[in-house]
């Protein structure tokens, strides 16, 4: 059938190693839930609440002063493009988890503007995962999810919220935006995790 | 906070319901739970229309978002989470 097909046309690669099912681009497609939110940084605030209701906040000028991480990683679309080598600089999530103490398993990554995305938080530490604010040298555009979005590149890249706003901290996992309208809870690009059943 | 518009019209949603519902649905009546506008699906606002993984549709008086559309290989899925009713014309 296919009525919406999410798909994105492209040219599949024989001497790249790509996920099942994905085609590579040089472009950086901009997909969108909504409208492309504009955050002042002299109010922008990056918050972590833990299961307890704990709250600790970081401003702009708190996540400059923190240690940076420059990465060149792959990320992979659910819609099927994948884009090799991507430049990005950010500080690692488990620099913030140095201040905030939990038990909980999970984190919901919360959005301006609305988004939400579930992650386990085994999969946001360990160099796993950023705060990212720059791309390719260039502050990171606002189509693209500036100016801070997380970057998870080893999920697909519905995970890396973008204009990120922060964490709230879960006992148990919970779906966010699109794992709550067919999409899958984890999102593995290798096992192909699609869809809810894949 | 400020906002860029990237978005299309409502009848973008008209191929995906046709599928769904037996009845022509953009001209459907919608009213909007968050601030209780009406009006026609036709004037939604749809982002997402450009290969996303799905149609996010929302109210052109408020922002919320009235209704999603996912299709998967094997559902669609459909989030009717900002309408108090939908009139549709017989």
């Amino acid at each position: 059938m296919g009525i919406v097909t999410p798909g994105f046309t492209g040219r599949r690669r024989s001497d790249v190693n790509l996920p099942p099912g994905q085609y590579l681009t040089e472009d950086f497609p901009v997909l969108s839930a909504g409208p492309t939110p504009r955050i002042p940084l002299d109010t922008w605030e990056f918050v972590i609440v833990t299961e307890t209701g704990e709250k600790h906040t970081w401003s702009w000028a708190q996540l400059m002063a923190m240690p940076s991480e420059d990465v060149t990683v792959d990320i992979h679309c659910v819609t099927k493009w994948s884009k090799l080598g991507t430049r990005w600089r950010g500080v690692p999530v488990s620099a913030f988890f140095d201040e905030v103490e939990t038990a909980a398993d999970f984190a919901m990554a919360v959005s301006y503007g609305g988004y939400t995305t579930n992650v386990p938080l085994d999969d946001l530490l360990d160099g796993q995962a950023w705060v990212a604010y720059k791309f390719d040298d260039d502050d990171l555009a606002p189509e693209h999810g500036g100016p801070a979005r997380l970057v998870v590149p080893h999920l697909y890249f519905w995970k890396s919220a973008k204009w990120v706003r922060g964490l709230r901290m879960m006992l148990e996992d919970e779906p966010g935006f699109w794992e709550t309208a067919g999409y899958h809870d984890y999102g593995d690009p290798w096992r192909e995790q699609r869809y809810q059943g894949d | 906070m400020a906002f860029t518009e990237t978005f299309t019209d409502g009848n973008a949603l008209a191929g995906p319901l046709r599928e769904i519902f037996a009845l022509e649905m953009t001209s459907a009546d919608g009213r909007c739970v968050t601030c209780g506008r009406t009006g026609p699906v036709a004037d939604l606002r749809v982002y997402g229309h450009e290969n996303g993984p799905g149609l996010v549709a929302r109210c052109p008086g408020c922002e919320e978002i009235v209704l999603r559309l996912v299709v998967t290989p094997e559902r669609v899925w459909l989030d009717l989470r900002g309408l108090v009713s939908l009139a549709v014309i017989r």
